[in-house]
């Protein structure tokens, strides 16, 4: 058997790869974590709940309508995006608004809406929870159309603190529901059957689906990146994430930017979960748990840097894994360790900018 | 009331005026910052505010633009009241901002911040024509917006708002710190413009630099328009404006 460093090279590849695999859910995370924090300026802690509704609506996309893999991989980044956008304009971007009644009512109806279909006409919480979010979408778009004259969104960003605690709750209040209907044990998910079975490299044997997980990681993050980067789209997030006051004065609509960047944000962490549901079962916690190492990657990275995060993402994987093979006791703290490292020495992260 | 004498007093205000304040209240916070700004410019003038540090120009600009969005009174412009929309839509009358701090991007290229502000009317500058006023910026396209030179800053700041077809500039400052050639420079670019039909607020320190470009000033003070002087009328001023500037 050959061996380096003392190690079965099979287990050392088959770590590294298990590693590349942690790092590529680490990578999409952070990714959208980055996009939104830049431009938002609050860090989204209902990401990991909305990795997990991708996961879900990919689960009832298959089981509620017949829909495969391929179509969850398209449909549920864009339907839970879609919740991400009702949430971003009724309650984030309301914390700086000096109108409270949107979000006021947005949530009171919101809650009856639920109410009504899950207790009332018994509905799934599911179901009832769409049904809520839209109700309560429609309520706060007319408000806003009836008020539009006395709402001012105030200058500046806003207080980290708010925006935390706000996207905490509603993490909480998500996988709740979902744990309430679905329980905790988590429900199977099949390998689509194009991509079951796996090449054997000699070295290491390597199952289809995890190899498509990694490329197809590395495509979104790199398209990403080259959208934020390069295209014309990306100058505008750019510019507003830098200076929104001096952006809008351009004409360009920043607002109408900032809720797309969540939507957008949000729809990653959603493929993120499609990609998981074969892999880990589809399971309310499974955000919850995943999250933590994700911020903790977010912050070696830096604060919002775009390609600092896909780095980070994809090394501390493979960190991770090499730390299972060489020290396996190490394997769950060693992201934590670096980071306690990291901000002790660069407290920016790897790739910020000290502010 | 003074203020309504010094507008009638405008050459330009005879026609409808393109851009007429009236009686302009701004606050930062709590504080109160202008207290009833009063003053018209006519198509294609050049107008300038001139006053002390502190009296309150970029503050007016800021609230034409709509960046500030506490603000009373009223800003006309093309006969529409701006004085409750958003900047983004008073952008899109056709109202360019060049601000005192240049404010160019670090994170866009000098191309991409050119590029940036959207176009708002047809018949923008043509890019070639941008160039030709400005010809260091062509070879500066790929380098980080806020490795130019303050000059050149503050010519790509000038440059971008000319692309999107706006008629009406708000100059902040567009000399301070700069060395002598390039005021020189930018002097010559603003008869240009006025000579193609653009309509410009200049906010000048440098009155003798004003008095090149300007068909009227505007003495701001303490948050109040108290003098309108023409541009023809300024030599027999200069000790009143001395006064009004503490120079
Ligand atoms: N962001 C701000 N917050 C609070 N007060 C401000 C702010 N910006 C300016 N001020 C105050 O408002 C008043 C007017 O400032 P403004 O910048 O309009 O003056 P200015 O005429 O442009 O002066 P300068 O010639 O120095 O540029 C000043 O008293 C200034 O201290
Ligand atoms: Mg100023």
């Amino acid at each position: 058997m050959t061996t380096i460093l003392g190690v079965p090279t099979a287990a050392l590849f088959g770590q590294l790869l298990l590693g590349l695999i942690n790092g590529s859910f680490y990578a999409i995370l952070s990714l959208g974590l980055a996009v939104i924090f830049g431009l938002l300026n609050i860090i989204n802690f209902t990401h990991g709940a909305q990795y997990m509704m991708g996961a879900f609506v990919a689960w009832m996309l298959l089981n509620w309508a017949g829909l495969g893999y391929w179509w969850a991989l398209l449909i549920a980044p864009i339907a839970v995006g879609i919740t991400g956008v009702i949430l971003e304009r009724n309650l984030i971007s309301q914390l700086a608004s000096n109108d409270k009644i949107r979000s006021l009512l947005f949530v009171i109806s919101a809650i009856l809406t639920f109410l009504l279909c899950y207790v009332g006409i018994g509905w799934s919480e599911g179901t009832s929870l769409a049904a809520a979010l839209l109700v309560g979408a429609v309520f706060g778009a007319v408000w806003a159309h009836v008020a539009r004259e006395r709402i001012s969104t105030a200058e500046g960003h806003v207080d980290h603190l708010y925006g935390l605690l706000l996207t905490f709750g509603l993490a909480l209040i998500i996988q709740g529901l979902f744990r309430n209907a679905y329980g905790s044990s988590g429900l199977p998910y099949q390998i689509p059957r194009e991509l079951t079975g796996g090449q054997n490299f000699g070295f290491m044997f390597m199952p289809n689906y995890r190899g498509w997980v990694v490329v197809a990681s590395l495509v979104v993050c790199l398209a990403t990146w080259f959208v934020i980067e390069k295209t014309r789209l990306g100058a505008y997030l750019r510019a507003a994430t830098e200076n929104p006051t001096l952006t809008q004065a351009f004409g360009i609509n920043v607002p109408r930017l900032v809720t797309i960047t969540y939507g957008f944000g949000v729809g990653l962490a959603a493929l993120a979960g499609v990609l998981a549901a074969p892999i880990y079962s589809v399971n309310p916690n499974m955000g919850a748990d995943l999250i933590i190492v994700v911020f903790a990657v977010v912050v070696i990275g830096g604060m919002g840097s775009i390609l600092g995060s896909i780095v980070t993402g994809f090394g501390l994987g493979l960190i991770e894994g090499l730390t299972k093979v060489f020290y396996p006791e190490a394997s769950s703290t060693v992201i934590f360790i670096i980071m306690a490292i990291v901000l002790l020495i660069k407290p920016a992260g790897l790739f910020g900018r000290a502010a | 009331m003074a203020e309504a004498a010094l507008a009638t007093r405008a050459p330009a205000a005879a026609g409808a005026a393109l851009l007429s304040v009236r009686g302009l209240e701004a606050w930062y916070g709590e504080s109160h910052v202008l207290h009833g700004i009063s003053f018209d410019v006519g198509e294609g003038e050049v107008v300038t505010l001139l006053g002390r540090n502190g009296a309150g120009k970029t503050t007016t600009l800021k609230s034409i633009i709509g960046i500030l969005q506490k603000r009373r009174g009223s800003i006309v412009f093309e006969g529409v009241e701006t004085i409750r929309m958003p900047s983004r839509q008073i952008a899109r009358l056709g109202i360019g901002y060049v601000p005192e701090e240049r404010g160019i991007f670090s994170s866009l290229s000098v191309e991409e911040n050119l590029f940036l502000p959207p176009q708002v009317r047809p018949g923008g500058l043509p890019v070639e024509r941008i160039f030709e006023l400005f010809p260091n910026l062509r070879e500066r396209l790929s380098s980080q917006g806020t490795k130019l030179s303050g000059g050149e800053q503050q010519m790509l700041s000038i440059a971008r708002i000319l692309r999107t077809g706006a008629r009406m500039l708000l100059l902040d400052e567009p000399t301070e710190g700069l060395a002598p050639v390039i005021v020189e420079q930018i002097g010559r670019t603003i008869a240009e413009l006025k000579k193609q039909g653009f309509t410009i607020i200049l906010v000048e320190q440098n009155f003798r630099f004003a008095s090149t470009v300007a068909d009227r000033h505007y003495v701001v003070e303490q948050g109040r328009v108290v003098d309108m002087i023409l541009n023809s009328e300024l030599d027999q001023n200069v000790d009143k404006l001395h006064a009004y500037l503490g120079v």
